[in-house]
Formats: C-alpha cells, structure tokens, sequence
C-alpha cells in the first residue's frame, strides 16, 4: 500500500478551515504531552493557556490590547509573503519605529502640544519604513536575500535599543534601569475602551486591515504583486516589475511595523524600554500565515494569537511555565498549519502496492 | 598577549559553531532543501548539550544528546517540507521558532550554570612555530576534528558518488528520478544531518566555546552560518574561509576593549551583523556568478 498526494483541480474550502483549527488541536495535544513530560499540570498549563484568557473582562481586554500590534504588523507582511518577498525582520522595524517615535518626547518631556502624538506616530511609520527600505535596497540593487538582510537588520536594531537606553536615553532619575523618561500626556495613545489599556491603536489595526483587504482585491497593483508571487515569469513577461514588488512589499511591512512600534511606547508602555520588543514582529508572521495570508482570515489568527499570549502570562503565574511554552505552542500551531495547507491543494490516496509481495 | 596573538588563538574556536552548523546547511542546500531553522536547531543543540553535559559530566553524551535533538526536530521540517510539500521558508521559520522555545523551556533550570570546558591540544610540531604556533595551533579537540571534517565533506562532496548523488538532487530532481535515485530519501537523510550538524554546533557553543547555558546564547549565529552558505557560493573552502573570518571578527569587540578604545559595546557587537550584510551585497551582486553557483532546484518542492 502506499498514501500520496493528487493535486486537487480546485482548492477544498473546507480543507482551508479545517486547517487551522486541526493545526490548533494538534498543537494543543503535543503541547499536553511536553508539559506532562516536564512535569506540569497538563490540566492547569491548558486551563491558563486556552481558557482563563475569555473569563474576565480585563483578560479579554489585554487580548484587545495585544491584538492591534500583532495584526498591524501581520497585515503588512502578508502583502510581501504573498509576492514571495520575505521580510522576517519586522521586529526590527518595529524596534526602528518605536525609537523614531521616542526621540520626540525623549527630546521634549515637558512637551504639551497637541501634534506631538500625531508626528510620534508619523515618525514611528516612517521609521520603520526606512529601516525595511534598506533591505529593499539591497536586495534590488545587490541582489541581496532579504530573508538574511531583514533579519541581520533586527539583530542590529536591538543593539541600537540597548546602547541608547543605556547611555544617551537613559531616564536621569530611572534608578539606572535601562529606559527612558517616562512620556508626558500629550505623547500617549487616548484610551478606546474605558477602564482598560486598550488604546486606539486597535481602530488603526482595522482600518490597515480594511485597506489591505481593498488594496489585495480591487487595486491593480495588488494584483501585479500576487501575480509576481504565485508566477515571477508570467509577471515579468507581463511586465511587472519584480523590484517594484520587492519595493512595495518592505515599505508597507516596515511602515506597518515601525507605527505597532510607535504604538506600544506611547500605549501600554508609556516610555522607551527593552520590553518593546517581545517578539511581536517574529509573532507576526506565524498571524499572517495562519491567516492564510488572507486579510480576513488575519483578523481572526491575530486574535488567537494574541489570546494565546495573555494565557502565556497567565501560566507562568498559575501552572508556573515559563514564558518560552508560548514560542514551542506558537511554533508548533505553524508546524502543524503547514501540514494542514497541503490538504487545501491536494488530497491523499491510497494506491495497493504496485509490486507483488514475494511468494 | 597581544590583539593579533589573541585573535590567533581565538578566531578558529570562535567560527566552529558557524562552521559545524554551514557546513551541515550546506549538504541540506546541495540536495534544493533550504532549512531556515538553522537558528532554532542549534538553540536546541545548545540546550540539551549543556543539560546533558552538566548531568552527566560527559562532554560527549552531550554531544551526541545535542546532535540527536537537532535531527529529531530537523526531522520535523523534513517531515512538513518533503512529506506535506509546505512553503520550505515558512516550515524553517517555524521549526526556528520552536526550537528556540524549546531550548529555553529545557535550559530555565540551568539558566546561569557553568562547566568546565575541554582541554586544549597542541599540534605536535607546529605548535613549535613562534607567533603563530602557541596560539593559532593550540585548540580544542573539536576544532581539530571540524576542520578535518570539512575536508572530508569537500572531498565527498566533490569527488565520490555520494557527493554526486547529492548535487544531482539538488540540481534537476526530475532527471535525478528518473536514473533511479531516491530523490526524497536523499533529501530527508541531508536535513537529519543538517539538523544533527546543527545541534553539534549548538553544544560547542554551549559546552566548549563558552561552557555555560544563557537563554539566546546562539545570538544570531545560526543565521550568520546561513548567510556563510551564501558567502561561500556553496563550496566547502570558501564556506570554511568565510567562518574563520567571521570568527576573528566577532573577537574584534573584546579586543577593542581590552585595547581601551572607547566605543560601546553594543555598536561593536553589531559589527558582524553590518558585514554580514556588506559581505551578502558583494557577493550577491555578481549576479552571474550567483547563477552558476546556486543550486537549480534550492527551495522548490518535489513531487515525484
């Protein structure tokens, strides 16, 4: 007997939903055997994992609240995944946005004006931009991978974070601790829902994904970058530029990362600090596939997703994991994704052994 | 001691975790398979090799621990990639992410433990040599034994029918089925090396270089060994040659401060990334020479 896969001769809408959640209940399910295996409460791990997140109103809202930077940064890497142009560095970018964002209050503690908050975010957005902008650069022009360049460029980002938060930015009278002087009002994020964190960063989220969604569908240039994606060849016989997908592609991702960026230091965190950068942007790609790539289906994965970071910190309190079980539950929700997308394409059969046993 | 004696001595220990981990990447690249979960299986590597060797006081069960979970979990990618025919770079993110997580949810316990590393050896003779000789040919037994393995990969590589059997692969594997050989099998056994090479280099890391375990201690060297492969436009020599340089260079910070040059530590500690990007853009954008070098059918799925 032998099992392979036939090419289905059009995609399986159920295939496409059944993905993701097979993809969480296999996750769930080796998550259960690791935890038991390091000794943990399987119950208690999945309890906080899983279910604790919905049962209050506060954990909802830090559901909320984590969502916008997650779907932010996933909408505008979606658009590149799609155009096989893979910017994995969007932490950096959002690393690049949030210090673009912090030189103004940095700068200006006392500042009371009422564009502060607009041109942090303005400058956040931009930031990010140039950083990706340099990958896009170099691969356009050196023809350099922008997988290694984009992430080589997170890896620089963060050290820029440290030396200014350790020397130049550091708050005078922070105790020593590595951070920043803790921004006036006017440079933080007015509150959405009352009696929470959650700012109006979560309605930016939303309207990225609304253009996004626009922008995949009814614009031409959307369309030119998915052609350049799924067939390069037909794209440049066509006439589409490759550069400009390249182009494009960074620019949105860095310019949506560095305003998540600008988001967090002037929302939950109220100042430049090291905890800006949680893994978001890495959190951000494992969004945008499970949403497969589709900006509606993004909404959705970075909702779970940012539930399944609340649960994180709810069992490292309550089942005593440490934060890193998030990463093996995240990583493993991809692995076992992957997997499931193969069945959207194709499907098995089983084919009786073309040699004969022997007598 | 001074600067260039202390590089000497260093720069060779310095690139065999880079070394160990592109040499193993290489042989995944040569059959069309890119693993970009490099990072996240030397992470492991590191984990279980430090967890094992302060267990059991054996460099070499750990060792062999760190070249076993680097296999499982590259078995895993082979099994998405070659099995469910997945996006190879989403699958290798994937893989990157969780044996990162995995690595740091093994190593909580041991965070800041230390072990003693493993002795140096002298080559006979040319350790005699002066300058050079107390430095550069005074190096651990894992040194040793990398740098012979990659003539040894060099030499299979290039001149036995494994060697050919693999580029077969990785250039057409249509035409390489079609003469009979197990395109999958082959690819499958290239990714539980490079994965087993990985976790290898994660435990030099972790047991030798530095014997001690600290949650992110690989620090983008997986990445920078991926980026090696590039460099070294697929050929063991100049892979080798590119990690040596990385080596030496990632010793250019404690110098520096031992020096007393006043630069922070962070802008140095950037240096290897910055030329890692630089080194990418020159030999890059050689556009044919790219062409001739890169292997045919690198990140495509197949299908028999």
């Amino acid at each position: 007997m032998k099992i392979s896969f036939i090419r289905r001769d059009r995609a399986s809408r159920w295939a496409m939903i059944l993905a993701p959640i097979l993809a969480f209940v296999g996750a769930i399910a080796t998550s259960i055997i690791l935890f038991t295996a390091l000794g943990k409460d399987p119950a208690l791990a999945l309890y906080s994992l899983v279910l604790e997140p919905f049962l209050s109103w506060y954990n909802f809202s830090e559901i909320l609240l984590k969502m916008a930077p997650l779907l932010l940064i996933a909408q505008g890497l979606a658009i590149g995944f799609r155009a096989n142009v893979f910017n994995i560095g969007a932490e950096g970018q959002l690393v690049m946005g949030a210090i673009a964002a912090s030189a103004l209050p940095v700068w200006y503690p006392l500042g009371d004006s009422a564009l502060m908050l607009p041109a942090m975010l303005l400058m956040g957005a931009l930031g990010g931009m140039a950083w990706a902008a340099i990958a896009a650069l170099f691969r356009t022009r050196f023809n350099a991978n922008e997988i290694l360049v984009t992430l080589m460029l997170t890896l620089i980002a963060v050290q820029i974070l440290n030396y200014l938060l350790l020397g130049p930015w550091k708050d005078p009278k922070g105790f020593n601790f590595p951070q920043s002087v803790r921004f006036p009002d006017a440079a933080l994020l007015p509150t959405l829902l009352p009696g929470t964190r959650v700012n109006i960063s979560l309605l930016f989220a939303f309207v990225v994904s609304a253009l996004c969604y626009v922008f995949m569908r009814h614009r031409f240039s959307g369309y030119q970058l998915l052609v350049g994606g799924l067939a390069p060849r037909a794209a440049s016989y066509a006439g589409f530029s490759q550069s400009r997908a390249v182009w494009i592609s960074l620019c949105i991702g860095g310019l949506c990362a560095g305003l998540a960026g600008a988001a967090e230091v002037s929302g939950p965190l109220g100042q430049l600090q090291r905890s800006v950068t949680l893994g978001y942007g890495y959190s951000a790609i494992i969004v945008a596939y499970l949403g497969g790539l589709n900006p509606l289906g993004i909404v959705l994965s970075a909702f779970v997703m940012s539930a399944i970071y609340i649960g994180g910190d709810n069992a490292m309190v309550s089942a005593d994991l440490p934060i890193a079980a998030v990463w093996v539950f995240q990583g493993l929700l991809l692995t076992f994704y992957l997997a499931g997308l193969t069945f959207i394409r194709h499907r098995l059969i089983f084919l009786p052994s073309t040699r004969k046993a022997a007598p | 001691m001074n600067a260039i004696e202390f590089i000497l001595a260093g720069m060779l220990a310095a690139a065999t975790p880079m070394l160990l981990a592109a040499l193993g990447e290489l042989v995944v690249e040569r059959t069309g398979v890119l693993n970009l979960g490099l990072e996240g299986m030397m992470a492991l590597g590191a984990a279980l090799g430090f967890i094992t060797t302060y267990t059991y006081g054996s460099h070499l069960l750990g060792f062999g621990a760190a070249a076993l979970g680097g296999a499982v979990l590259s078995l895993v990618f082979a099994l998405v990639v070659l099995g469910f025919v997945a996006n190879q770079v989403a699958a290798g993110l994937a893989i990157g992410i969780l044996g990162t997580g995995l690595s740091s949810l093994f190593g909580k316990s041991f965070e800041s433990l230390t072990i003693t590393g493993l002795p140096k050896l002298a080559l006979p003779l040319l350790s005699d040599v002066p300058v050079i000789g107390p430095t550069l040919f005074v190096q651990d037994i894992v040194v040793w034994l990398t740098l012979l393995f990659a003539v040894g990969l060099w030499a299979v590589l290039n001149h036995t029918k494994l060697g050919l059997m693999i580029r077969a692969v990785g250039e057409n594997p249509h035409a390489a089925r079609a003469i009979g050989f197990r395109v999958l099998t082959i690819r499958c056994l290239a990714i539980a090396f490079g994965g087993a090479m990985a976790g290898i280099a994660g435990a030099y890391a972790s047991t030798v270089y530095t014997p001690l375990w600290a949650d992110g201690m690989i620090a983008g060297r997986g990445w920078i060994a991926l980026a090696l492969v590039v460099f070294g436009t697929w050929q063991t020599g100049r892979i080798a040659f590119g990690a040596v340089l990385f080596g030496a260079l990632s010793l250019g910070e404690l110098v520096t401060q031992a020096g007393g040059v006043n630069i922070p530590s962070q802008i140095l500690a950037c240096v290897p990334y910055v030329v890692t990007i630089l080194m990418l853009a020159v030999i890059s954008s050689n556009r044919r020479r790219m062409r001739q070098n890169t292997v045919a059918s690198l990140g495509q799925p197949f299908q028999p």
